[in-house]
């Protein structure tokens, strides 16, 4: 599984490791004996973390910074940034924020639907020119940013299409798609077809065998996907600096405001975006591990 | 019989002239079989024999190339899985794992719009005593109660025939003669046609009251269980059908009764109506529980075939009887089970014993014989052991 | 980037396949769209390289040609940019599968049997992906600046030479690369370790081999599909990438690469075939790479 469909997997809470559990070898007693190796990797994984973590706590602390334009030397401590976080610049940040989450929620709805679609056709059916489909698929993942952000661009400008949301919009869900189909196929690929022909056995049609059992059991995939997607349009720069003309999204915001200093309103906007997100990822994950637990209980 | 009511009670099935062909192989070559109404029918036969291939077939979850299905008289070759008044227990039992059990068993219920679908679901429920389980999901449930699921989620739509594709494959032992009763309790409550499918000759010779016994695409023999167990007519089903002791030779002798043929030098005698072929090279055998062992040797009896000396070379307890290999001379080895009546085993391996068995239990084979006789006449150790490896591969390729 | 997620479905045949117009239903509107908004931009942009200036000598307006000294111009002109994007994509990437593959270990190989604690460690993993790269970058950027906390009490304890400074250097560039790639680097390594059979191991040690060599010659090569997939995904976006190596964040005028000057000639001095030209070079040069390097470390199958 590629990184991002693992990042979906775990977005969605949803990575299914139990049933590997007799593929990986039986349960050892702990050794007693305590050698180097037994503390020197967990003491590096701790550092490690924290260094992975160091620019989420800066960014973190800096957005209650009393700063005044920009946002680089600690001037003290204030939840201003946080309660008026609209009220700089003329509420551009809030503005360009506003603008991500749009274009995100659009460009995740339309990839999510088509790339299910597509998912659904490479596991399902037989056709021709399956190998070229298959690498028209993935292409776009093996194509740099910048290479994608400036076809498109080249496009737009010899279409004389003129570089706004659409645009934007348009490009998020080029490269969303690839990711939803490769998310979802997993999960249609590890479908049992017995439960749809089980389904249509108990006089299911079609459409009912559809939305009673393919759909929902597709769901968790779908859902993955679809979380995937926003996470990757809604921190695009790239792309979305070389199509979006002068509509600002929340990452060009940053990458303009740059040069002249970051105020610490952008801070309080990802600081939120990210407990959010973390919130909703830990949730998930809780939930999923009390779930297993009580599984495992009620089963004996 | 439309889909919206019950059947009142199981239907014939026919399927007449099936052929079955995937890309790049023949599922099945040409099939002609009936079941009639109530019965419980097994299909038996090992892995790519054609026996799920039917089965999905008839559930109509793959379309025949050439050929007709008729249910109860009418033909449903070209209606889709959900028009048949059929339904299926499969093997892996498919519950939907997102749906509560009860959901599950009422699901067919529900799609014919029938009313009361919860009633009747927990009524289903109820018979294989799993209602207090109602509102659980199927992951929560053990692999016997699964299965109970299954078969409550399928006759609860009483189907006119009911099909049920290895579904005890996944039971230990303990569980499985458990769901065996229950299934054929139920078979007799409610009075349904069973088709099963499995390559366990045990559980078909239990439970069902016609076997059909098939391989390579075709029905190689079909009746009641005593029957094909006694008479097998074929070496296949002589020894997928339990184990069996062949022997090929040519006929040297015929009375109105009996036939005599010459195996390696030693005279076998088989009762001519318990006999497919009665002249020339035939393939004759005796199951193993037949043979009783001697430890001198015993006198001429008529009707009797009596062969030996030979040397024990292997012995095996298996608790209920014991398994002799005997090499025999001009024959190679035979397999005796004896019952276990006293402690210990009544012959070592290396000692030597006579075997006779009655003409009564012979049987004889309509196979034309191999080219190359099963037990070649010089029957040294040598060629014993390559005989008992080459055995033994097959035996672990088949399992 | 689903190197190994393309693969395993293809590997296993579907027995429910079937041709169906339902097929082209399904296919034809995804399809189409990354036809329409993926291939032909594609061709756009080979056509854009090609391009030569206007004959009224308009800035940013270009005929249609076949101006292949385009080419030859980019890469006399940005020669250094192109090597400096692959030197320090490669480096970045081995930095970054240095420091995942402990990481990705302990996760998948020693916390296996504590469910709770692998997934809370792979949210940490994916936490950085939650906050703006950018703001990750800047933050870096000010943690390293001159003037920082940690860089003036390293000079004040003398562990640093006074007239150090990582602003604006290939290696805050490199850092900067390294960092916001890790979690593309770990998550593919841990997919791979979670699977490992630990009973390899065993059998490696019950055959006389010593910690060190099971780990080299089994832990290794069985890891060798998730060390494809996450240098693979390292190193094609960090070629690409501009953000790390702009002079706002992360770079100086001397770590430019080549997403820094197609960036500059696209939309700054609207050079659009200097720019098409770099990007197809750039695009050329990662498939030759990554072909190269699939076939070598043998595993072909997971493309």
């Amino acid at each position: 599984m590629s990184g991002e469909v693992q990042a979906a997997a775990v977005l969605g809470g949803l990575t299914e490791s139990e049933e590997l559990e007799d593929r990986r070898g039986p349960q050892r007693p702990r050794r007693r004996r305590i050698g180097l190796g037994d503390w020197l990797l967990p003491v590096y994984v701790v550092l490690a973390f924290i260094f992975l973590l160091i620019p989420i706590a800066y960014t973190f602390v800096f957005s209650f910074n009393d700063s005044l334009k920009s946002n680089i030397a600690w001037r003290g401590f204030t939840f201003d940034k946080w309660l008026n976080v609209c009220n700089v610049e003329g509420g551009a940040v809030c503005e360009a924020f506003g603008n991500s989450i749009v274009i995100g929620l659009v460009s995740t709805v339309v990839a999510t639907t088509l790339g299910t679609m597509i998912a659904i056709a490479l596991v399902r059916y037989r056709f021709r020119a399956r190998s070229a489909i298959s690498l028209l698929l993935f292409l776009p993942m093996a194509t740099p940013e910048v290479v994608l952000g400036a076809g498109l661009a080249a496009q737009f400008l010899a279409v004389g299409v003129p570089k706004d949301m659409l645009t934007i919009i348009l490009a998020h869900t080029m490269f969303c798609i690839s990711f939803v189909v490769v998310t979802v196929k997993a999960r249609v690929a590890s479908l049992d077809p017995a439960l749809e022909e089980a389904g249509r056995d108990l006089y299911g049609s079609p459409r009912e065998v559809f939305w009673r059992i393919t759909f929902p059991l597709l769901t968790p995939g779908i859902m993955a996907a679809a979380l995937l997607s926003f996470a990757l349009s809604f921190d695009d720069f790239i792309i979305t600096n070389f199509n979006s003309g002068s509509v600002t999204t929340f990452p060009k915001y940053i990458y303009i405001s740059a040069s002249r200093g970051i105020p610490a309103e952008a801070n309080v906007i990802a600081s939120a975006v990210f407990l959010v997100a973390l919130a909703i990822v830990v949730i998930a994950q809780v939930s999923r591990a009390a779930r297993a637990k009580r599984l495992a209980a009620q089963m004996g | 019989m439309s889909i919206r009511e019950f059947a009142e009670s199981g239907a014939d099935l026919e399927l007449v002239g099936i052929q079955k062909r995937f890309p790049g192989f023949t599922a099945i070559e040409e099939l002609d079989l009936t079941i009639p109404a109530g019965s419980f029918f097994a299909l038996l036969g090992p892995s790519g024999c054609g026996k799920t291939t039917t089965l999905r077939l008839v559930a109509g979850l793959e379309e025949p190339t050439a050929g007709r299905i008729l249910i109860g008289g009418k033909d449903v070759t070209d209606t889709k899985a959900h028009q048949r008044p059929v339904n299926t227990v499969f093997q892996s039992y498919a519950l939907f794992p997102h749906m509560s059990i009860i959901d599950n068993v009422a699901f067919g219920l529900k799609r014919r719009r029938i009313g009361d679908a919860q009633t009747k679901a927990h009524e289903a429920l109820k018979l294989v005593e799993l209602d207090h389980l109602a509102q659980r999901r199927p992951a929560q449930l053990s692999g016997g109660q699964q299965q109970r699921v299954a078969l409550a989620r399928a006759i609860v739509n009483r189907p006119a025939l009911l099909l049920l594709d290895e579904p005890l494959g996944a039971l230990d032992l303990k569980l499985r003669r458990q769901m065996q009763l229950e299934l054929k309790t139920i078979q007799e409550e409610v009075g349904l046609t069973f088709l099963h499918v499995t390559h366990d000759q045990e559980e078909a010779m239990t439970m069902a009251d016609t076997v059909a016994v098939m391989n390579k695409g075709a029905i190689e023999q079909m009746g009641a269980p005593e029957e094909l167990y006694e008479l097998p007519r074929t070496a296949f089903v002589a020894n997928f059908l339990g184990k069996s002791n062949l022997f090929t030779g040519d006929v040297v002798g015929t009375t109105e009764s009996a036939m005599t043929v010459d195996a390696g030098g030693h005279r076998i005698t088989v009762a001519t109506a318990r006999s497919q072929r009665h002249r020339g090279l035939v393939t004759v055998g005796v199951r193993p529980e037949k043979v009783t062992l001697h430890a001198e040797q015993p006198d001429e009896v008529a009707d009797r075939n009596l062969l030996g000396p030979g040397r024990v070379i292997d012995v095996s307890f298996a608790g209920v009887s014991t398994e002799y290999i005997v090499a025999v001379p001009g024959v190679g080895t035979m397999s005796v089970f004896a019952q276990n009546m006293t402690f210990g085993p009544v012959a070592h391996e290396g000692s030597e014993v006579w075997l006779s068995w009655d003409v009564e239990h012979g049987f004889g084979l309509s196979d034309e014989p191999d080219e190359s006789s099963r037990f070649p006449a010089d029957a040294d150790t040598q060629s014993i052991a390559v005989q008992r490896r080459e055995a033994l591969i097959t035996e672990l390729e088949g399992s | 980037m689903a190197f190994a997620a393309f693969a395993t479905t293809e590997a296993q045949p579907q027995t429910t396949r079937r041709k169906s117009p339902i097929a082209l239903f399904l296919l034809l509107p995804g399809i189409l769209y990354l036809v329409l908004f993926f291939l032909t931009p594609l061709i756009s942009l080979i056509l854009t390289s090609l391009q030569a200036p206007s004959e009224f000598g308009d800035i940013g307006v270009y005929d249609y040609a076949f101006n292949w000294q385009n080419y030859v111009t980019v890469i006399q002109d940005y020669w250094p940019h192109i090597l400096r994007s692959f030197g320090y994509a490669l480096l970045a990437t081995v930095f970054a599968l240095l420091f995942s593959y402990p990481i990705a270990y302990f996760i998948g190989v020693k916390a296996r049997r504590r469910p709770l604690l692998q997934s809370l460690l792979l949210v940490l993993v994916i936490a950085p992906f939650f906050i703006s790269f950018l703001l990750r970058t800047l933050a870096w950027k000010q943690i390293l600046s001159d003037e920082s906390l940690i860089i003036t009490s390293l000079k004040a304890l003398s562990l640093l030479a006074p007239d150090a400074y990582f602003a604006g250097t290939p290696f805050a560039v490199v850092f900067g690369l390294t960092y916001n790639f890790i979690p593309f680097m770990t998550l593919p390594l841990y997919t791979t370790l979670e699977r490992l059979d630990t009973r390899y191991l065993e059998a490696g040690s019950d055959l006389y081999a010593n910690s060190f060599t099971v780990f080299r010659k089994v832990t290794i090569p069985l890891s060798m599909p998730g060390i494809v997939a996450g240098t693979l995904l390292t190193f094609i976006p960090a070629a690409g990438d501009y953000v790390n190596a702009s002079r706002d964040f992360l770079g100086g005028p001397d770590t430019q690469m080549m997403g820094n000057v197609i960036e500059a000639n696209f939309l700054v001095l609207l050079n659009y075939p200097a720019a098409a030209a770099l990007s197809i070079i750039l695009m050329a040069a990662i498939l030759v790479l990554v072909g190269v390097y699939v076939k070598r470390s043998g595993t072909e199958d997971l493309l």
